[in-house]
């Protein structure tokens, strides 16, 4: 059948500069250069690319260009471009469209209507290269009392703290797991978390043997499929994670296509090579809130009341309720990720129109868990399009103790955030099981590229809460005053629970 | 009419050892404590570990990780054997939800009913259940290279049996009705994408997932599964000839790869 | 008290623990065994919520409506009073007797009221039950501070905030006798600590424990508006009573019936029918497709004789029976039915959307029956 989609993207190549060295036919793992010996000339089908841009990046002489088709369908404002291509996509398949990556759709983005606030005259703001400044956090329940006896004159603690997981910047890397990315991304990931005194999520696709010696800095997640999940795989984490949701694709399962199933992996996730590994949309053992409780406690029963345990939910209408229901169910932890989370294959339909913005979740479920009495019995994390240090410090100041960033950690690495993660056929070596792909990302590379983005941060942080002159990350946590809204509703005000510039 | 509840003869938690075993009166302590007692005795190095009078305590056997052989009598609570490496739970009577729930190694073997979700996501070890099983056994239930996990069911199971299921073995022996048993179960094998489920009875099309296969399990099918019906026959007796003659059917995986062709690259 | 101010989601959402006990031959028993046995679930409820119907305990007024009330205040109380005085004959008022409970504070005021309708008000319309109804929903919705928790003849409903065996206690449960017996824990995902939001909830005779959450909701509710029901609850299990009243009391629709709408059979089962019954069942789902309790719950359903369990049609929810002669169990779990009846040995897991139904035996077929064979359970299946 020919197929009635245009090319997304054109590639202009000037001839002038390019020197014949096939560097972008060598990169481009969706075959759309090639050279022509007879006539010694490099050629490009269009209707293959997918603007990942990695051939103008490797380009030696910059004698590419890519950008976007230019010719207009004829125009509407109902049957867009994307619109059509959707169409003439399943018109010639019958399939589900998939896509990767998080919503791209234009729903407003809070954080760039809430400004924060700086000192200025009647408190002293605090220069962070000089004093003293503190992004030390702790993720756990906390108890409301703590009772302190005395030995030998000396305080001595009587109320034992549940396990805590301690981060030097409240910024950890969000499940991705072993299948959808590389191991050689995973290991980006772990090491740099290491490094930085943080936590990477291994998302629901078990952890491999090599990295192991990280555990100390792993969250291992327990979903629906129970991929890898074994006693040596609950023992060697910091922490336990349930995933219930994901924000990219809230109420449905994931599936890895048996084809990415590698030798590796296969053993990575003890499932057959080449088989699909399908998680299923529920746990089927939760059904139900009390159990959710059971499947808390099992984890925790089996190993030993040693490890903190997190409960991630996609953010959605009733997430406040939901929350305070898997706080009351034991969770230390939970982690709410927006509609603009990530993913790597998510049924389009579903990224873009299932789900709720971040910022309204995180205020909603932070006001209600406070509301409760309840807030410091569990901590909140939270993921979904957090693109900068000014974001972090904006959702810890709504609420959050920390923030997950997946998207932001894989652009770190060389994402150019194409979107198609689904198609394995990364030319960054990240989202591919190819190993002619992977090994373009070194993970010396890869794990100096997420310190230097943690680092970074890090920095713009304690800049920001200098300015504010606050030098300990606990000071600003919940301190809804030190933000304002511009340009928002009253309702969104209200929600968000900060008041408007000015007021 | 007064009814008089005595739930636990004996205080709870007593403790009688002699020779490497020990008792626990489990009567209405919370599993925590249970658990955390039969963890210590595993700790110790005990080896034979008995709890009476159990009434719906969890988790019994989890984040045990030596071969210890745990008694049940009474009837233990959800998640029995829950993310379990290597422990024997002998179980007197029936059995809740849960039975298995992501067990790795071990043998469970229960003396009456199990209830919902057994096996559920199993990749290793035996699960032996003399009578019937609820909703969704075995679901999701996978293998990998030598761990291939093993659920008989001695009598009937409800609907949703072995969906997902990736790997592992299933047998259903529909024992305790005359001839060949009609199954009642829906939906058998909704999404299998491995393993094996072997029936002993009939089954209509229309009861079975779509992504099953059925056939006649051959000769060398039956003798494949005879060590674990024997093994059934062992622990609660019955004829394992017999019930291997008596006709099996087998349920496979039509392709490793059910929803390859949903999507629109 | 919360009802006015609760409700920024769209429901209060919960899971939980159910038990039911039913002596089939109407003998009764106290609610001890009630108490011993929700407490043996605690895991599945976390202390905001628990409660008890009660089937036979007030033999003295067993012909008149019983209603129990909670009351924010004196104000409410005695505006409800008024009301009652206008449309009922008081044959006796009385506080409910509590005890003091570790584990349950600040209960509202509770009253309970014998009542029969003026037959002056009552006579003009067709069906005093509606008139009932009607009344209890009027005291529900406007007059504030007040809520009608059960509304039955010789039966009452004990709820609070609390784990259920604290509840029971408070209620002084030891103290009354009944023949059927149904309890819940309640596990809700906040504290908006009402004590008209535990279960059971009641009316009529009608008492619903359920363990789970309606996903179809929304649309059941609004079906029910239609029919003058107001869901003032925000709860599913509150729509779950209205449906039971809706299609059994109003629409005269049998138990089997009634589970066919709510717990309806897949649409590829229905194909497969024969045609005589194919068509009823498409009838019911094409009529009552907005009452389709769509997605998990397990429930026991009670009524002065009967006492039924059903989940929905993919049993999301669990639920187990059980009989030992005269007594008859339905239970989220095994093990508290033993932990109360140590000969129990006959216990089975029903079929999902598949009513499990015991009925009292009336005393005439008492007097028929032979051999002791008693025979009033459907869609058992003895193991």
């Amino acid at each position: 059948m020919k197929s009635y989609i245009l090319p997304q993207y054109l590639v202009e190549r000037d001839d002038y500069r390019c020197i014949r060295c096939e560097v972008c036919a060598r990169q481009c793992a969706f075959d759309v250069h090639w050279y022509d010996e007879e006539e010694d000339a490099v050629f490009a089908d269009e209707s293959k690319c997918v603007g990942c841009l990695r051939c103008v990046t490797l380009c030696p002489t910059n004698a590419l260009v890519v950008r976007h088709n230019p010719t207009q369908i004829p125009p509407n404002a109902n049957w867009t471009g994307e619109v059509l291509r959707n169409i003439y996509r399943q018109a010639e398949t019958g399939g589900v469209l998939l896509t990767g990556m998080g919503c791209d759709k234009g729903y407003p983005i809070y954080w760039d209507r809430i400004v924060l606030d700086a000192s200025q005259v009647t408190n002293p703001s605090i220069d962070p290269l000089r004093e003293p400044m503190e992004l030390r956090t702790y993720l756990g329940a906390k108890p409301d009392v703590v009772k302190v006896g005395r030995k030998g004159g000396k305080p001595s603690l009587e109320t034992r703290l549940t396990p805590q997981l301690r981060l030097e910047t409240p910024i950890m890397f969000s499940a991705i797991s072993y299948g959808a990315i590389s191991y050689n991304a995973c290991e980006s990931l772990a090491r740099a978390a290491t490094e930085m005194g943080t936590y990477y999520n291994t998302g629901e696709g078990g952890l491999h043997r090599n990295l192991y010696k990280y555990g100390d800095h792993t969250i291992c997640q327990v979903a629906s499929g129970r991929f890898g999940v074994h006693a040596d795989y609950l023992e060697v984490a910091a922490a336990l994670e349930i995933k219930i949701g994901q924000g990219a694709k809230p109420g449905i399962g994931g599936h890895l296509p048996g084809e990415k199933v590698s030798a590796e992996i296969s053993r990575t996730r003890m499932i057959p090579k080449g088989t699909d590994a399908i998680s299923p949309a529920p746990h089927h053992d939760i059904y139900s809130i009390e159990d959710l409780a059971q499947l808390i406690y099992a984890l925790k029963e089996a190993t030993h009341w040693e490890k903190p345990v997190s409960v991630k939910i996609a953010a959605v209408h009733n997430s406040a309720a939901i929350a305070s229901g898997i706080v009351r169910a034991g969770a230390d932890i939970v982690a709410l990720d927006g509609i603009r989370g990530g993913t790597g294959a998510a049924p389009t339909m579903i990224r873009d129109n299932v789900g709720i913005p971040i910022e309204l979740a995180l205020a909603a479920v932070d006001t209600r868990l406070r509301e409760e009495g309840i807030r410091n019995r569990a901590s909140v994390v939270v993921a979904g399009g957090i693109r900068n240090s000014s974001d972090v410090i904006k959702a810890i100041a709504l609420g959050a103790d920390a923030v997950y960033i997946g998207t932001a950690a894989l652009v770190a690495m060389g994402c150019h955030v194409c979107q198609k993660c689904y198609t394995g056929k990364c030319n960054w070596g990240i989202a591919t099981q190819d190993p002619y792909l992977s090994k373009r990302l070194n993970p010396d590379v890869g794990t100096r590229r997420l310190v230097n983005l943690l680092t970074g941060w890090s920095h713009e942080i304690m800049e920001m809460l200098g300015g504010m002159g606050i030098n300990a990350i606990e000071s600003l946590r919940g301190n809804r005053l030190r933000l304002r809204g511009v340009g928002l509703t009253q309702e969104e005000l209200d929600i968000l629970g900060i008041k408007h510039a000015g007021a | 009419m007064k009814i008089e509840v005595d739930h636990h003869a004996g205080l709870p938690g007593v403790f009688a050892r002699e020779n490497g075993k020990v008792r626990i009166n489990a009567g209405t302590l919370h599993y925590r404590e249970l658990n955390n007692m039969v963890k210590g005795a595993a700790a110790e190095g005990l080896e034979e570990i008995e709890l009476e009078n159990v009434f719906g305590q969890r988790y019994i056997g989890s984040g045990i990780r030596r071969p210890v052989r745990i008694t049940v009598h009474g009837v233990p609570g959800n998640d029995l054997g829950a993310f379990m490496d290597g422990p024997r739970i002998t179980v007197d009577r029936n059995a809740q939800d849960g039975v298995g729930n992501t067990m790795n190694s071990g043998t469970i073997v229960v003396h009456g009913r199990a209830g919902d979700i057994v096996a559920m996501g199993m990749r290793g070890g035996k699960i032996f259940i003399r009578d019937g099983v609820g909703y969704r056994a075995a679901i999701h239930m996978k293998e990998y290279r030598k761990h291939v996990p093993v659920l008989v069911i001695g009598g009937e199971t409800q609907d949703f049996l072995g969906e997902y299921m990736a790997g592992g073995l299933v047998l259903v022996l529909g024992l305790g009705k005359k001839g060949k048993p009609k199954l009642a179960a829906r939906h058998i094998g909704t999404g299998m994408h491995g393993g094996l489920i072997f029936l002993r009875g009939e089954v209509e099309e229309h009861q079975l997932g779509k992504e099953a296969a059925v056939e006649r399990a051959s000769e060398a099918d039956l003798e494949m599964i005879r060590p674990h019906v024997e093994e059934y026959t062992n622990y609660f007796g019955g004829k394992a000839d017999e019930i291997l003659g008596s006709g099996f059917i087998k349920l496979y995986a039509k392709s490793h790869r059910p929803f390859g062709g949903l999507y629109a690259y | 008290m919360l009802r006015g101010a609760r409700v920024r989601d769209d429901k209060d959402f919960s899971g939980c623990s159910i038990f039911g006990m039913m002596n089939l031959r109407g003998e009764k028993f106290n609610g001890d065994p009630m108490i011993t046995a929700i407490a043996n679930m605690k895991e599945r409820s976390n202390g905001l919520g628990g409660g008890f119907a009660a089937y036979g305990i007030y033999p003295q007024y067993a012909e008149l409506y019983c209603f129990q009330l909670m009351y924010d205040d004196q104000a409410a109380k005695e505006e409800t009073e008024g009301y009652l005085k206008d449309s009922f004959s008081l044959e006796g008022a009385e506080v409910i007797p509590t005890r003091s409970c570790e584990g349950v504070s600040d209960p509202p005021l509770l009253w309970r009221y014998f009542l029969q309708p003026r037959e002056s008000i009552a006579c003009d319309l067709e069906d005093v039950d509606d008139f009932v109804v009607r009344a209890v929903m009027h005291i529900n919705v406007f007059i504030d501070g007040a809520f009608v928790f059960s509304s039955g003849k010789d039966m009452g409903v004990f709820k609070g905030v609390g784990f259920p065996e604290d509840v029971g206690r408070f209620f002084r449960l030891d103290e009354y006798e009944g023949y059927i017996w149904v309890a819940h824990g309640r596990f809700p995902t906040n504290t908006q600590a009402w004590w008209g939001g535990a279960h059971p909830f009641n009316i009529l005779d009608w008492s619903v424990v359920h363990n789970g959450e309606i996903s179809s909701y929304g649309i059941n509710m609004r079906h029910l508006e239609m029919y003058g029901y107001k869901c003032t609850l925000f709860t599913d299990t509150e729509v779950i009573a209205y449906a039971v009243d809706l299609l059994v009391r109003r629409h005269g629709l049998s138990i089997e019936d009634m589970s066919r709408v709510l717990a309806a059979p897949l649409w590829s089962e229905i194909d497969r029918m024969p045609a005589r019954e194919r068509e009823a069942h498409v009838a019911l789902r094409q009529s009552y497709g907005s009452l389709l309790l769509n997605g998990p719950f397990s429930i026991i359903i009670s009524n002065r004789e009967q006492m039924i369990g059903l989940t929905d049609r993919i049993r999301l929810r669990p639920l187990v029976a059980g009989r030992n002669g005269d007594f008859m169990y339905i239970s989220s779990e095994e093990a508290p039915m033993h932990l109360v009846d140590d000969t129990l040995k006959d216990t089975w897991i029903p079929h999902g959307g598949v009513p499990v139904v015991a009925e009292l035996i009336k005393p005439a077929a008492r007097e028929e029956e032979t051999g002791g064979k008693v025979l009033s359970i459907s869609g058992a299946e003895p193991a």
